[in-house]
């Protein structure tokens, strides 16, 4: 391995990479994961290339593993990501994201008139759309593309 | 069927039952009783028709009806929560009926509360009841819901009556004209739906040359109070105006529907005409309505 291609794929002992992000999307992955505040070790490769995709976004965490609700919510802005599990510098899983049909609590709903905004309603979205990637809101029914929603966790 | 919110959870075999139920109501095959019972009628959104035809419902099932018109006398203008005031008034009623300007505010009810609620509109979002009594309306003209042409005229885009109708008649193979001014086109996730559903529809700018091809033309009011912006409202008001000469060339079984109030987009000259049918359509409401409430509260 060079000196160069160390600085950019640096290996973590124990943590998770997601890898194959849609080239520009890592850092509204990492919003959604909320790590802008980091306490572990962050790696965060933006347009890196790739031979399946041209260019590739990935990000590395150390010492976090992702709960299901936050694995779907990557796949709805990156729905081609892979996920790959590292315990002890070993890959131990690795696995393809796929599109949820139901997310519930994590996205704002856009509508100011919905009753979500307005209620202490927790939320509830189905994608209506897989491309590009669209969601409705299960109470107001109005659909957004997924880049005009919040997320929030 | 617990409650009914939304065209989206109306399948089918709920719409071919529901208007069964209403033809036998109305040919008196069936009587279903609500006596003992009590409906309440929260319009927290001002409404003559829908509100005196829900009213009128209940009474001519025996039921009685409590009534809140306005939220200008209530406890919402103190500043308590919809969950609340449906919550307390729950406690009193057997069923609810409500409209509110808050999206998802029927689906939010059905929700919280252990009583049925009937969606009377929420917002520019869903008006399942008009939907139901349009499908009624459309059911007894033609004999049948399938395969029919059906124009839809005028505010496409907050007219949320045509949102649920649409939504209602893709399970029957529907051909749709869209006529509206550009800025007051369908919406897209409607437009989205319909193309997923293999529905045919076509956006339209003059209706005339359709007409003679119609079983259905279903004309909107452009409303007032949903622009903000008068200038904008006066822009397009005149947009579509139908009189007895468009209608001359029309099939024999075409029928000129309008889910009311109208302002000047029928002509009053088109009233006595045999296609006019709006004022049958707002009687067939009521009968809907009977089927709606003894479908919900297990009558039959």
């Amino acid at each position: 391995m060079n000196e160069k291609k160390q600085l950019r794929v640096d290996p973590i002992k124990n943590g998770t990479v997601i890898d194959h992000i849609t080239a520009g999307k890592a850092l509204q992955v990492a919003e959604i994961l909320n790590l802008k505040q980091p306490e572990n070790l962050i790696m965060i490769g933006i347009n890196l290339s790739s031979n399946k995709m041209g260019k590739k976004d990935i990000i590395k965490i150390e010492n976090r593993k992702l709960s299901k609700d936050e694995v779907n919510s990557i796949a709805l802005i990156s729905p081609n990501a892979t996920l790959t599990i590292i315990d002890d510098f070993k890959v131990t899983s690795k696995q393809k994201i796929t599109l949820p049909e139901k997310i519930n609590k994590h996205l704002i709903c856009p509508n100011p008139n919905c009753v979500t905004n307005i209620e202490s309603v927790t939320t509830k979205f189905s994608v209506s759309n897989h491309d590009p990637v669209e969601v409705r809101c299960e109470y107001c029914e109005k659909t957004y593309r997924i880049e005009n929603v919040k997320f929030h966790f | 069927m617990n409650h009914l919110v939304s065209m989206r959870q109306v399948g089918k075999d709920d719409i071919l039952d529901l208007i069964d139920l209403a033809e036998k109501i109305e040919t008196g095959k069936v009587h279903p009783d609500l006596s003992g019972r009590l409906g309440a009628l929260l319009f927290f959104e001002p409404s003559t028709r829908t509100f005196f035809s829900f009213d009128t419902a209940i009474k001519r099932l025996k039921g009685r009806s409590l009534a809140m018109s306005g939220s200008g006398t209530t406890s919402v203008k103190k500043g308590e929560t919809l969950a609340d005031t449906l919550m307390t008034i729950s406690q009193y009623a057997d069923f609810i009926v409500m409209r509110h300007k808050i999206e998802g505010a029927a689906q939010f009810a059905s929700e919280i509360l252990d009583i049925p609620v009937i969606n009377a509109g929420d917002g520019t979002n869903q008006h399942p009841t008009q939907a139901m009594l349009d499908l009624y309306s459309i059911y007894k003209t033609q004999g049948t819901l399938e395969n029919l042409k059906i124009a839809m005229i005028g505010d496409l885009r907050l007219g949320r009556t045509v949102h649920s109708l649409a939504q209602a008649l893709t399970d029957f193979n529907p051909t749709f004209y869209f006529a509206s001014p550009r800025h007051l086109q369908m919406p897209k996730h409607i437009k989205d739906e319909l193309q997923n559903k293999h529905i045919k529809f076509e956006e339209i700018e003059d209706i005339k040359p359709v007409i003679p091809e119609l079983d259905i033309m279903y004309v909107t009011r452009i409303q007032k109070e949903r622009f903000a912006v008068l200038e904008d409202y006066e822009k397009v008001k005149n947009a579509y105006i139908i009189d007895n000469q468009m209608l001359e060339d029309v099939k024999g079984n075409f029928k000129l529907l309008h889910p009311l109030p109208r302002v000047n987009e029928i002509k009053p000259e088109v009233d006595s005409n045999p296609h006019a049918y709006y004022f049958q359509q707002a009687k067939n409401g009521v009968v809907m309505r009977q089927a709606i409430i003894s479908k919900i509260m297990k009558l039959v």
